[in-house]
């Protein structure tokens, strides 16, 4: 069947939100939208979860603090027991405060990197990628719905246009992929 | 959409569109430079290749080109270093701590405050690099395995804590910094004509499209990435607190430094942060986003992190008398008294009464006084580091050794000419780069913008109804 994929365009982020509401009340499903700025509370609407990328900046956080003990024990305990003033390194707990600050800035600096990195990846977004806006004019003041037909087969390419006219757009456009 | 009390004053003023605030921020970019652009531009090239100039004649001849002796190890290098950190701590505050208190007004100038901190911390991080004589062995203070058998940094040392805080806070500072940059290369990427600047900022900008994905991924992380930034920035400068504070001289040790450093390092940020954002506002026509709200905004925290300073010095001479220590106390009598008076006093002028100056509504709303007086402070404060630097050394335990500091040329030099490269990369910021993080800037323009505020709400139907209860 050839896709059929609309781009509904409104000019105000309010007007995207309440015309998503709308549709997907009647059951259609919106599988994207694009906008200039985050649209709060669109998420659950047209279904999108929540992102897990604070989990992942957790366990990244925890790791660093990991390879900073291991490290720092390892360098400073085991392999060369530094005396300083006549109390050398015996033990990892008898120096642990002096350890505490490179074990934070470890922490922070491994959490901080892996988050950024994974976003960075998870979102496709790395230099030399191509722009995947609808419209170049995403990215100034209007906001782009968009709903493909393949994913809405209960209703026909008219029945979604009319609904869409509803909603108070101010331009829709189309495109078929074979 | 949030609906703010009317009698909140605006924070963008004037009747903006989404399209206005795109139109405004981007323009400068896409206009020819102003003629004034190329003349500070190339002012401050001059004064940056002087201080290159400075650093290849250091790094060839040895850092006995600096006017120190063998009584006074540390005297402009470490000053001009604790003075560009601390300078570099206001971008990353506005941007990470306001974040998280949810301030509005951050969102207007974050952007260029943390282009300054970036580009203050490069700064600053040449002065230990330098420092070092043999700048290609700078990679030793990383714990690498290495050819002389079992040997690694000292851990417990905090001149190696100071390492690892400041690389993270530079690259911490950057990626946050250009994660927000990124759905705005893309605004400019979308109206770039010129197939150059097209093609650079699609580059720029990673293929940023604006899903919603990714604006959610985009706020949790940005919001992580605040929460970890803040204790950051507060480490940091307490970590550079300790190069003093762990020592056992008098003046230096001292267990006040930490947050007497921090509130420093914010006081003397935000007085950068208005002396580059007066200009800025002006030259590129911004004084609709950033106007003498925000101004203000920043002078109350000048004027509480300046109080917090004044307590802190006034604290430090009690603690001298009180300790009972007298060496700890000739320290301080040498400070206010000694060859340093001049500094000393210039420190308390400077720092202590021109703060105080901001509870006046009708100064703390001046705009030239404000870019006086953060002068002002940012001059104090590089006195205050000198005074505590030099004036704790330069008279120690051996009379016989007492000794007085005197820049040499390349001293001076090295110094002016940071200051000429930092205005070469925030000139270029300003030149290439959104000043203002436009589409978060958008975010609150229903909110705080003078238009929507004050209009009748012609918005019907959404379901949160917070502004019901207004009418």
């Amino acid at each position: 069947m050839a896709e059929r994929i609309f781009y509904a365009m409104y000019d105000d982020d309010d007007v995207l939100k309440d015309g998503a509401k709308h549709l997907v009340s009647k059951g259609v499903k919106v599988s994207e939208v694009f906008s200039p700025f985050p649209i709060h509370g669109i998420d659950p609407i047209i279904g999108i979860k929540n992102t897990r990328l604070g989990i992942m900046a957790f366990i990244y956080g925890l790791t660093g603090l990991l390879l900073a003990t291991i490290g720092m024990r390892y360098f400073m305990v085991v392999d060369w027991p530094m005396n300083i003033g006549g109390k050398p390194n015996f033990t990892y707990m008898d120096n642990i405060l002096a350890f505490i600050p490179i074990t934070f800035e470890f922490t922070v600096l491994c959490a901080a990197h892996g988050m950024a990195i994974t976003y960075m990846l998870r979102n496709r977004t790395l230099p030399g990628i191509p722009a995947q806006n609808p419209d170049p004019r995403t990215t100034d003041d209007r906001f782009v719905m968009e709903i493909r037909l393949s994913e809405n087969t209960k209703f026909s390419a008219d029945d979604l246009q009319g609904m869409l006219k509803e909603t108070g757009i101010v331009e829709l456009d189309q495109k078929e992929l074979k | 959409m949030h609906k703010e009390a009317a009698i909140r004053e605006p924070l963008i003023l004037g009747h903006k569109s989404f399209h206005d605030v795109t139109e405004d921020v981007c323009r400068p970019i896409e206009d020819k430079a102003p003629k004034m652009w190329y003349v500070l531009f190339g002012i401050a090239a001059i004064i940056g290749l002087y201080g290159v100039g400075c650093i290849l004649y250091l790094l060839g001849t040895g850092v006995g080109v600096w006017g120190l002796n063998k009584t006074i190890g540390w005297a402009w290098d470490i000053t001009n270093f604790v003075w560009w950190v601390g300078i570099g701590h206001a971008g990353t505050l506005i941007s990470a701590v306001l974040l998280l208190f949810r301030q509005k007004w951050r969102m207007a100038i974050n952007r260029s405050a943390e282009a300054m901190t970036i580009f203050a911390v490069f700064m600053a991080g040449l002065f230990p690099l330098i420092h070092m004589g043999r700048l290609w062995l700078g990679y030793w203070v990383l714990p690498l395995p290495n050819q002389f058998g079992s040997l690694w940094v000292n851990f417990n040392s905090p001149l190696l804590w100071d390492v690892f805080a400041i690389s993270t806070y530079l690259s911490v500072s950057l990626v946050f910094w250009y994660i927000g940059l990124i759905p705005d290369f893309a605004t400019i990427r979308d109206r770039a004509k010129k197939p150059i600047a097209k093609k650079m900022y699609s580059i720029l900008s990673f293929g940023w499209s604006g899903r919603a994905k990714h604006w959610n991924r985009f706020e949790l992380v940005s919001l992580v990435l605040a929460g970890l930034a803040t204790p950051l920035v507060f480490s940091v400068h307490s970590i550079v607190s300790f190069d003093f504070a762990t020592s056992v001289i008098p003046g230096w040790h001292t267990t006040i430094f930490p947050p007497y450093f921090v509130a420093g390092a914010v006081f003397s940020g935000f007085a950068m942060v208005q002396t580059l954002m007066l200009v800025m506002r002006k030259a590129m026509g911004l004084e609709a986003y950033i106007h003498t709200k925000h101004v203000e905004y920043m002078n109350i925290v000048i004027m509480v992190t300046g109080s917090i300073v004044g307590t802190a010095y006034i604290t430090e001479l009690f603690i001298s008398w009180y300790s009972g220590v007298e060496y700890e106390a000739y320290a301080f009598i040498n400070r206010a008294t000694g060859p340093y008076w001049w500094a000393y006093a210039s420190m308390m002028t400077c720092n202590v009464v021109s703060p105080q100056l901001m509870w006046f509504k009708k100064l703390r709303t001046s705009l030239i006084f404000t870019f006086i007086i953060s002068i002002v402070v940012n001059i104090g404060m590089w006195f205050e580091r000198y005074v505590i630097i030099v004036t704790s050394l330069h008279r120690d335990y051996l009379p016989s050794s007492w000794s007085m500091h005197y820049p040499s040329h390349i001293d001076i030099g090295v110094y002016v000419g940071t200051i000429g490269l930092f205005f070469v990369f925030f000139l270029l910021f300003a030149r290439f780069f959104p000043v203002l993080a436009l589409n978060e800037v958008k975010t609150i323009l229903k909110s705080s913008g003078e238009s929507y505020k004050n209009a009748p709400d012609t918005h019907h139907g959404h379901s949160d109804n917070e502004n019901n209860n207004e009418h």
